[in-house]
């Protein structure tokens, strides 16, 4: 039940806002993150944006996890 | 232990456990919030939906999960006025478009959703609206990890936190468990690779001697969480003592609404008579959400109690551990 799914903010009026997810538009509440901006990625449940994706860590995350993944096929070349 | 029933569907649906050595065991936790609802407060939400003039707005997790005699979804097929809305806004809008009807959002859910009620009260507020009301039976999370690890009956080396409860609540309300209990926490997200990473963080803090929380989701979630979600959780309600699936009451575990927002309590605006509680016969749904057995030890599993006819709520919800053990296949381990 607590899935939250990141979505890019572009466009905001008032405390609503229109934002993307994987190319579908859809509307959101930003009473949870009223500080959010266009351009922003949030974590979005149940329609409420309950937290701002900090894209610098973001992009850390996905280079260490892409690290991982490389790490994990070259311990899998070295069995096979 | 992962706490989040969601993160127990990323270990199964991609086969972690099976990746990890035998010395890592995977125990899920009580992180579902349908099926850690007690049956009296099912029955509680399904005599609602049936008094004349409500409409009960839900989210649709909560429509098969059985109560003590029927189910929302049977008595949506009786004639009651039940309807599925992925959010507090479109209860509100249908609140709007239905001023002569009575419109009760079903409060489920943990510090993630908590809020999103919060706000749709504070909202429903400011608007005028007066036909909307809530049953909060919200849940929070670190009082029910303090009461599990209270109990001695599991004995956990490391916590997997829930990520979007974080998001909320910050990674700070976790720290008694490393401090008091000396187990180490991580915050994680929901991606394979998110929990495999958390796990490594874990072993490493056991095999260092150490006793932290530490955030792997540093993408969404701050020490501090979200200050305003939790300022307006804290506007709307107030802690107290809930009934939890398994664990029995649990103190400061629930959220009630404070005396100013009474008026959008179900429970105050209602004559609720749900008549008797009875629990399903042979579920152990309790037994599992406390990590004291798992989905395999149910004699009902997979055989009386399946998704398309759930005995328990573990097998309903799509994060419960019987619904993720019989989807992805660990049921013959």
């Amino acid at each position: 039940m607590c899935l939250a799914i990141p979505a890019l903010i572009k466009s905001i009026e008032g405390k609503e806002a229109e934002v993307e997810i994987g190319g579908i538009g859809r509307r959101a509440s930003l009473w949870l993150t009223p500080e959010a901006k266009v351009g922003d990625y949030v974590l979005l449940h149940t329609g409420y944006a309950i937290n701002i994706v900090d894209q610098e860590e973001a992009e850390e995350t996905l280079r260490l996890l892409e690290e991982m993944a490389k790490l994990a096929e070259e311990e899998e070349s070295e069995i096979h | 232990m992962e706490f989040c029933g969601g993160h127990t569907v990323t270990i199964l649906k991609h086969g972690i456990r099976q990746l990890l050595p035998p010395t890592i065991e995977m125990l899920s936790g009580p992180g579902c919030p349908v099926c850690v609802t007690d049956n009296a407060d099912l029955d509680k939400a399904i005599a609602l939906a049936q008094i004349p003039g409500v409409i009960l707005t839900t989210f649709g997790d909560m429509l098969k999960v059985p109560g003590s005699r029927s189910s929302l979804q049977k008595v949506k097929a009786d004639g009651a006025d039940v309807r599925i809305v992925y959010s507090t806004m479109d209860a509100l809008q249908i609140a709007r478009g239905n001023p002569d009807k009575r419109v009760v959002f079903l409060g489920i859910g943990f510090e993630t959703t908590a809020p999103t009620i919060a706000a749709s009260v504070l909202q429903a507020e400011q608007e005028g609206i007066s036909n909307y009301y809530a049953l909060s039976l919200h849940k929070l999370c670190p009082p029910v990890i303090k009461a599990l690890l209270d109990s001695g009956e599991v004995r956990l080396d490391g916590l997997i936190c829930p990520g979007h409860v974080s998001a909320i609540i910050g990674s700070r309300p976790w720290e008694f468990i490393a401090r008091d209990y000396s187990i180490p926490c991580v915050v994680s997200g929901f991606e394979p690779l998110d929990v495999l990473q958390c796990v490594d963080m874990l072993v490493a803090q056991i095999e260092n001697g150490r006793s932290e929380v530490e955030i792997a989701y540093r993408r969404g979630v701050r020490p501090e969480g979200n200050r305003q979600a939790l300022e307006i959780m804290d506007r709307v309600f107030e802690t107290c003592p809930a009934q939890w699936r398994g664990m029995g009451l649990v103190a400061h575990s629930g959220l009630r609404f404070k005396a100013e927002f009474e008026r959008f309590d179900a429970e105050i605006a209602f004559e609720i008579n749900p008549g008797p509680v009875v629990e399903p016969k042979g579920c152990i749904c309790g037994d599992i959400l406390r990590g004291v057995n798992t989905p395999q030890d149910c004699q009902l599993f997979a055989k009386v109690c399946t998704p398309e006819s759930p005995v328990g709520p573990c097998m309903v919800s799509s994060e419960g551990s019987c619904a993720a053990y019989y989807l992805y296949g660990a049921a013959g381990e």
